[in-house]
């Protein structure tokens, strides 16, 4: 199987019976293979209905959803979900199977030979930061955020290109949410898939995406680009609006300073803030305002100096 | 056809019997409800305080589930022959029988009403202030009672449902006739049969409808359906 | 029966227990355990497990029906409460004129009963399984087919197990009113013993005690079929 896929929404319309508003209105964008891409906008934005789309849950009305340049109406329903892995926020583990027999049920119904779907339990749960040794368990002996882990490895079982995640840390709390947010990060950089992942949280989807995708009410893409460029020019007032005001802080907190060209240490009084290369621009313009100061200094993890970086630097930063 | 002939006219004889016999059937028939009656209320005096007591406590699960394994397990024949033995014949016997059989149900939906009115609601009434009195008296019970009364309902039909037979011990009813077929014939014993049949679908219905009408209106939608009985047990 | 002697116990000569009305004569037990309490312990056993084994498959036909279709749930509830309130005895009785006093009389309103109540117990079973449960799995790519075998079967079985106790425990029971139309299952001894006069206690707290053990003994067996099946925590 190709490690990720590219996904194309070509003019999709959805209307649900009854309703007048269409779900989805022409929605048109690509999303090259790889790439973590967020749908983000308020309820009635229709985000989960283009989610469940792509792997057909929902029919929709007209146009087209391609993946690899297939469309997804040349597979039968069932045939396409097995390629594809699926995540939702309560998890929808089953309670009758332990965790292991719930990782394997693709690889099972794809035939995979029953030592090759222990090796890849075994595996998946190491990835997804559980122990190995949690197969033998049941769902009902896990915590929320195991729990979801636990669906995160199931649908990565078979190795699919594409993943589709519909607000999958809904249901947590929010450090339970942040240590997962930063784990799926790193987990998207090591398997390198395509993500499709559904939220109405603009921080997470800021945190999360590779690219974002902001739908309005009645299903009409408002926006599609990469954070940085969403929160540098929002497309209208809409956008703006739903990104909030204090969106040059959220810029630059997407940069870390050990990132950002840096200038010479200059003569600076002892006190003068010092920041690891970790921390994040924002974090490192919270610390001038709050000492009163237009630099910090930025070190290295050995304590070596690295260089400045002022007020002026953050300001050229977010004219970029 | 000849057999299939003489049944249909073994029907209409029976419909002739309880044309020609209204009256008699119709004391017979409140002779039953009055044995019913008894052995249901002798049957709610125990079963329900205890039922309650026990929910609102949160304690003897184990009775509730043993009382309706029981209720089930316990033949009516097998009742009303054992007290029998130690009553004699007649009403008293065949009432106290027939009140064992109505506690099963009761006791256990009225432990379940009680013990299952949700904890939330139960902690802000204790929140309030609410002594344990008034927290039974004004929160649990009225919440509980459409799943209370569901174990009377049941009670009730199986009791009226069950009552011909406590003919054999001398319990009067439409029972005596049904158990006589050497003094009224087939069409007698049939003639009994569907008042009977039409005696506890009244109940059923007569009490489905009370139910309807004493729920509380914030309550209506969570009324058990219709013959909703314990789903399942331990 | 068999030239092997009368069932009636103390016709003729009996011991000074039996003739003497005291309460419990285990001489009775040994000396017709082979000729009465045996067989129609074995013929119970029958009765019971047709009775629940055909109520079972159409059951699960219907609920399997009904959890397709939802429209037909409604209406087969309704008639499945309707029919568990026909008086059994008014039902056997009712039959005699088409079946005769065979065991297919007996049979129809066992199953009958049986299958009302394990019919609402298998379809609230199947849809016990919550809504994001059923989404992940069609998410996966499950057909419906695997859906049902794999997901909504198993987690139908607590319910299905529950349902099963209270049939058979039910069936056990109302099995013994069966009695009163022929010679079959445990439930004729008791009607013979309270012929005469003074009722032989012997063989009414032998049968009864036998009823009750059969019933208690097959919902054991249930409870311990559930534990073996149901290992998941819930």
């Amino acid at each position: 199987m190709a490690p990720a896929a590219e996904i194309v929404f070509d003019r999709v319309t959805k209307r649900y019976a009854g309703r007048d508003a269409a779900a989805l209105q022409d929605l048109s964008f690509e999303i090259p293979a790889g790439t973590f891409c967020v749908l983000v906008g308020p309820s009635g934005g229709g985000k989960t209905t283009a989610l469940k789309l792509v792997n057909r849950l929902v029919p929709f009305d007209s146009g087209d959803i391609r993946i690899d340049g297939r469309s997804i109406r040349d597979l039968a329903p069932v045939e396409l979900r097995r390629g594809i892995g699926y995540v939702i926020q309560q998890v929808g583990l089953f309670p009758h199977m332990t965790v292991g027999a719930n990782i394997e049920t693709v690889p099972r119904l794809l035939g995979w030979s029953r030592e090759r779907r222990a090796a890849r339990v075994a595996e998946l749960l190491a990835l997804v930061g559980l122990d190995p040794a949690d197969a033998g368990r049941y769902p009902a002996e896990f915590s929320g955020g195991q729990r979801q882990r636990v669906g995160l490895a199931r649908a990565l079982a078979a190795d699919p290109p594409l993943l589709l995640m519909d607000e999958p840390f809904g249901a947590l709390d929010p450090i339970t949410r942040h240590r997962l947010q930063i784990e799926v990060r790193r987990l998207h950089r090591e398997v390198a898939k395509t993500v499709i992942f559904v939220t109405h949280d603009i921080d997470e989807a800021i945190m999360m995406g590779d690219r974002i995708a902001i739908l309005r009410e009645g299903g009409v893409l408002a926006q599609y680009d990469t954070p940085d460029a969403i929160l540098a020019h929002p497309a209208d007032d809409f956008v703006a609006a739903f990104i909030g005001e204090d969106r040059a802080l959220r810029r630059l907190a997407l940069h870390r300073v050990g990132d950002v060209p840096l200038g010479p240490v200059r003569g600076q009084t002892p006190d003068t803030p010092r920041v690891a290369m970790s921390t994040t621009v924002r974090n490192a313009v919270s610390l001038m305002v709050e000492t009163g100061r237009d630099a910090v200094v930025v070190v290295a993890d050995d304590g070596a100096e690295c260089g400045e970086l002022t007020l002026a630097d953050a300001t050229r930063l977010l004219a970029a | 056809m000849i057999a299939d002939a003489a049944n249909a006219h073994t029907f209409l004889a029976a419909f002739g019997f309880i044309y020609h016999h209204a009256g008699f059937l119709a004391h017979k028939a409140l002779e039953q409800l009055e044995l019913s009656g008894a052995a249901l209320a002798i049957g709610a005096a125990v079963a329900l305080p205890v039922g309650i007591a026990l929910g609102h406590l949160h304690r003897g699960s184990g009775i509730a589930i043993g009382a309706s394994i029981l209720g089930r397990a316990l033949p009516i024949i097998v009742l009303i022959a054992f007290f029998l033995t130690i009553l004699g014949f007649g009403f008293v016997n065949n009432m106290v029988a027939l009140a064992v059989l109505a506690t099963g149900p009761m006791l256990t939906n009225a432990y379940d009403a009680v013990d299952g009115v949700e904890r939330d609601v139960v902690e802000a009434a204790r929140g309030m202030g609410m002594s344990r009195a008034q927290l039974l008296t004004s929160v649990e019970l009225p919440l509980a009672l459409p799943l209370v009364f569901t174990g009377v309902r049941v009670a009730a039909v199986t009791v009226v449902a069950t009552a011909p037979i406590a003919a054999i011990a001398g319990g009067g009813g439409l029972g005596d006739v049904i158990v006589n077929q050497a003094s009224y014939r087939l069409q007698g014993v049939l003639g009994a049969s569907i008042c009977v049949m039409l005696l506890s679908a009244g109940v059923w219905v007569a009490l489905l409808s009370l139910q309807r009408v004493v729920t509380p209106h914030g309550l209506a939608t969570r009324v058990k359906h219709a013959g909703d009985e314990r789903k399942e047990l331990l | 029966m068999n030239a092997a002697g009368p069932v009636i116990p103390n016709f003729g000569q009996g011991s000074s227990c039996e003739t003497g009305d005291h309460v419990f004569c285990w001489d009775w037990v040994r000396a017709h355990w082979g000729d009465t309490l045996e067989p129609r312990f074995v013929e119970h056993v029958e009765l019971t497990l047709i009775a629940v084994g055909v109520g079972f498959v159409l059951a699960f036909a219907l609920a399997l029906y009904a959890h397709r279709h939802r429209r037909v749930d409604q209406p087969i509830g309704l008639v499945a409460a309707a029919i568990y309130t026909i008086p059994s005895l008014a039902i056997f009785q009712i039959l005699v004129p088409y079946f005769g006093l065979t065991t297919t009389t007996v049979e129809i309103p066992l199953v009958g009963y049986s299958l009302v109540i394990l019919y609402p117990n298998i379809l609230a079973g199947l849809r016990a399984a919550p809504p994001e449960v059923l989404e992940a799995a069609r998410g996966m790519g499950l057909r419906r087919r695997e859906v049902l075998t794999r997901v909504e079967l198993p987690l139908a079985l607590p319910a299905i197990v529950g349902g099963l106790r209270i049939a058979v425990v039910s069936t056990v029971s109302i099995a013994t009113i069966a009695s009163f139309l022929g010679e079959k299952g445990l439930g004729a001894p008791i009607f013979l013993a309270l012929r005469d006069a003074p009722p032989f206690k012997t063989e009414i707290y032998a049968a009864g005690a036998l009823v009750v053990g059969l019933a208690l003994a097959f919902d054991l067996v249930l409870v311990l079929a559930r534990r073996a099946l149901i290992r998941w925590p819930r």
